[in-house]
């Protein structure tokens, strides 16, 4: 006997389930389609080539009229169902009601909108189905610009179609990197860099404040208070699964429908499947198991045994150029291995997650050939250990391997390699073939590395890249074991090829781990914001704890704090509160440091914000006693007091510190200002040390009493206290610049030599203008105390334990 | 048996951080990589003592912040030339919640690999 069965919504999952009912039972039901849409079924993973103009509306439709007529299924599209009267076993809608037997629920997802002020301006889309297609190609044909929030598949896919239409395009997005439940950092970098060259802005890490705009959009602001104009905005933040129906149906209803194995809801004669349905705790946004769903929705519907068990997906990007692929599971298990494999020249990642002798994981971008057999591998939990050592290379493995010099042969020929003399790659290849074929006929025949030195890696890459195996390359000590070069290549490609963030460097130099390692990753921190400080925020898990806690780690965990102490000078007030903090959190040793200051040791990591709290409500800030950064400037009592002082030290040291402090430095920085040249401040073995004299401020550069015991060598003698204090800070400046991380001065000086310092801060004074200009454009973002940062109310709880077991009973 | 216990939210853990629990037998250093896996190992470096838990995360490896000792965080065994091991404990995240379980420690695992 024939049954009457209602499907409501014609997307992609009840056409595939129609078309199984069709094909194994034909003739068992007398079926009517409802669909809120004035059409039928179309493949919705193509809108977003029909965005791009790729495709059209006809090339992506799935089951048009002749089929619907042919198959004898009533059409009623454009009619909602608006009730389910489980009861008397009809459904509502604006025709009448409509009698079924049984019932197929298939009503999709809406796109979740951010409740934001201004979310319901017009102008503002989401990128479901055709309408809302339409709706942006009409904007994009205004031009302007559009803003999409959430750089996930949609919004990305969205981004890609509205360039394409010539629109001026940003992508907002809240996580730190591109599609983060598909990519990791690496990939997402390297989609962002492709989505960056065709013209798409995209900003990470990005919370939308409002969308801005009278009567319609306008702009979109964002907490960190940026602005982007916008004609349009699409929200695609995510769906959620729409089940208004079948919860006023009284319907279990979670997250999602809830359905059975079998596809049955909570009513046995109601079924649901697609992406309006929950099973076994998860909800369905990808097509391949919507469609292991139709399968199974349709033998139940023919009393067939069937049960359906969710299977690994993978995603793929539908914008043309952007080659990428992701499968299987990243997530928290114990006992998983990475298998990475980057090629910077060709912009190709690729990484595998082990588990056992099984593939779990596989991430790619720029090459993707291999991602179905990846894929394959990871369905059928293939053993691999055979294959082990070239299973990154794929099925075909055995070609190639990592080119150390790939990342030097990548660069254009414009880009520079020698700072100091102006050169760039191509000159030197010039130079190379013209005949100098060794690293002094380089030298000579183009100066490049011929003055500090630090690109002499770089020049000999270039050097055994353009001559082969006629250059015999001497050894160079790599940064460290996850990559090939030195420290001061990285600085230098870091610059020349304005690599931003540290999954950049990582995949554009070819690193060999996944993510460095305790050496790389704190010096890679500082060349990025000494490099781009404004660009760059500084990544705080990158920092080693000292950093990190800003206070000393001692050697029972307990830590260290010292104040600031400008010059050296305090006051009662500030003695009194030192005093009443050490009273206050039981500070088991106060003592007074080589440096002028008083530090409080054996604080609780816990106690730290509190003390920094009430230090601050003191006006004392953080010392950076634990920084790689600028320390302290000692001083002497100088003219103000002291009978035989020629200038004021003290006036000039606090001068110093207050301009100084705060800035990030590759190795610790102390200063030291003594009034006459009895030099009772001990500045002749400071970093930078000033001697007063009568005629002015003799600058000695490069001391230290560390391990090593060096004299400072003289700089120059300023004439007034202003020069003194720009010589200082362009000196600074240019170390934090050149430096290799953890060189003292003295160090990098004896590698750079103090003539090539001494033309740049004391001889040419537009270079040293220059060098304090940059020092200042990053001390408008790091001279800040850290400490009054962390010890806001809402920080301090993540200095505790997250929690506390330790009165719970541990079970047998 | 396992006892599994809330010990909170996974973001109260920094990405390529760590947060500390207290337990009767001491702190518990529970670690979030950068792809959001989670590992929890005895807070105390079988070389000076040092917390693990301060130290830089870098793939699935922790490194001491005292002496630089690095460890594996899936089975808790010194990488390189250092030899030892630290406590590994289960723990399991859930709908957003990491879960400690307070019941056993896996010491079968500390043959390594």
């Amino acid at each position: 006997m024939t049954q009457k069965l209602v499907v409501i919504g014609a997307g992609m999952a009840s056409g595939r389930a129609l078309e199984h009912i069709l094909e194994t039972a034909p003739g068992a039901f007398d079926i009517t389609l409802f669909n809120g849409e004035p059409r039928g079924n179309y493949n919705r993973l193509m809108l977003s080539p029909v965005l791009s103009g790729e495709k059209s509306y006809e090339q992506i439709v799935t089951h048009d009229e002749a089929w619907y007529q042919a198959a004898g299924i009533h059409t009623r599209f454009g009619e909602a169902v608006v009730k389910i009267d489980r009861n008397r076993k009809v459904v509502v809608s604006a025709g009448g009601e409509t009698a079924y037997d049984k019932l197929v629920v298939a009503t999709g997802s809406a796109p979740f909108i951010i409740p934001v002020p201004g979310h319901k301006l017009p102008g503002v889309i989401t990128f479901r189905d055709l309408d809302d297609t339409n709706a942006m190609i009409a904007a994009a044909g205004q031009g302007g610009s559009a803003v999409v929030i959430g750089g996930g598949l949609l919004g990305l896919e969205a981004a890609a179609g509205l360039r394409i239409l010539g629109m001026e395009v940003t992508v907002i997005h809240l996580m730190g990197h591109l599609m983060e439940r598909q990519l990791d950092p690496a990939a997402g970098y390297l989609l962002q860099k492709d989505l960056e060259r065709r013209g798409i802005k995209v900003h990470c890490k990005g919370a939308t404040k409002a969308i801005l705009g009278d009567v319609k959009v306008e702009a979109v602001l964002l907490e960190d208070g940026t602005t982007y104009p916008a004609d349009i905005v699409v929200m695609a933040v995510g769906i959620r699964p729409e089940t208004r129906l079948a919860n006023d149906a009284g319907l279990e209803v979670n997250r999602g429908l809830i359905v059975d194995d079998a596809m049955v809801t909570s009513d046995p004669d109601i079924l649901a499947l697609g992406e309006c349905v929950e099973h076994d705790g998860q909800l369905f946004g990808l097509v391949a198991p919507l469609y292991d769903q139709a399968k199974v929705l349709a033998q139940t519907l023919i009393a067939q045994e069937a049960a359906f068990r969710p299977v690994q997906t993978a995603t793929k990007l539908k914008v043309t150029g952007c080659d990428l692929f992701s499968a299987g599971d990243f997530a928290e298990k114990d006992g998983r291995e990475d298998i990475v494999f980057r090629d910077p020249g060709r912009g190709i990642y690729k990484r595998l997650v082990l588990e056992g002798n099984r593939i779990v994981g596989a991430v790619m971008y720029g090459d993707t050939a291999d991602g179905t057999w990846f894929f394959n591998q990871i369905k059928d939990a293939a053993d691999i250990s055979d294959l082990r050592d070239t299973l990154i290379f794929g099925p075909t493995a055995g070609a190639g391997k990592a080119d150390p010099l790939a990342a030097i042969a990548a660069m254009p020929d414009s880009a520079e390699i020698c700072g100091c003399n102006g050169v760039c790659k191509g000159t030197i290849v010039q130079t190379i073939k013209g005949g100098a074929h060794s690293l002094d006929a380089v030298r000579g025949g183009c100066k490049a590395s011929a003055s500090c030195g630090t690109c002499t890696g770089l020049v000999e890459q270039l050097l055994a890249l353009t001559l082969g195996d006629e250059f015999a390359k001497p050894t160079v000590q790599p940064m460290c074991k996850c990559c090939d070069h030195t420290h001061e290549d990285v600085r230098r490609l870091i610059k020349s090829m304005a690599l931003k963030s540290i999954p950049a460097v990582m995949q554009e130099l070819g690193w060999k781990t996944v993510g460095g390692c305790h050496s790389c990753r704190p010096a890679l921190n500082f060349y990025l914001l000494a490099e781009w400080p404004l660009e760059y925020s500084d990544d705080r898990q990158s920092r080693f704890v000292n950093e990190r806690n800003h206070a000393n780690i001692q050697k029972d965990g307990t830590y260290s704090v010292v104040p600031r102490m400008w010059g050296g000078v305090t006051s009662a007030s500030e003695l009194r509160a030192i005093a009443d903090a050490a009273d206050k959190y039981n500070v088991p040793m106060v003592k007074v440091t080589g440096g002028q200051r008083i530090d409080l040791l054996g604080v609780r990591k816990e106690d730290l914000p509190h003390m920094w709290a009430d230090l601050n409500a003191a006006g004392l800030v953080s010392g950076h006693a634990y920084s790689k950064g600028l320390r302290t400037v000692k001083t002497c009592v100088g003219s103000e007091f002291c009978r035989f002082g020629t200038q004021d030290s003290t006036g000039l040291g606090i001068r110093l510190e207050k301009t100084l402090w705060g800035s990030w430095t590759p190795h610790k920085v102390k200063l030291g200002v003594s009034g006459c040249p009895r030099n009772c401040a001990e500045a002749t073995c400071k970093d930078v040390g000033v001697v007063c004299v009568d005629s002015g401020y003799q600058i000695g550069v490069g001391g230290a009493a560390g391990m090593d015991l060096k004299e400072t060598e003289p700089l120059t003698t300023a004439t007034t206290e202003d020069e003194a204090v720009e010589i200082t800070v362009a000196f600074v400046q240019l170390f934090r610049e050149n430096a290799k991380y953890l060189d003292r001065p003295y160090k990098w000086i004896a590698k750079v030599g103090l003539n090539w310092v001494r033309e740049r801060v004391v001889d040419d004074p537009d270079t040293r203008r220059a060098l304090v200009e940059r020092f200042e454009i990053s001390q408008s973002v790091y001279r800040k105390d850290p400490w009054a940062e962390h010890s806001r109310v809402t920080e301090r709880a993540k200095w505790a334990a997250m929690a506390d077991l330790s009165r719970v009973e541990a079970a047998e | 048996m396992s006892r599994f216990i809330d010990i909170g939210a996974l973001e109260d853990i920094p990405r390529q951080g760590a947060r500390v629990v207290k337990t009767p037998q001491g702190c518990v250093a529970v670690f979030r990589t950068m792809e959001d896996r989670v590992f929890a190992l005895t807070d105390r470096c079988p070389h000076k003592g040092g917390p693990l838990s301060e130290g830089i995360v870098h793939g699935d490896r922790v490194t001491c912040p005292l002496h630089n000792w690095v460890f594996d965080l899936n089975t808790g065994v010194a990488q390189g030339a250092d030899e030892g091991a630290v406590p590994v404990w289960h723990v399991r995240v859930e709908g957003g919640r990491i879960f400690l379980d307070t019941a056993c420690m896996k010491s079968t695992a500390w043959g390594g690999r």
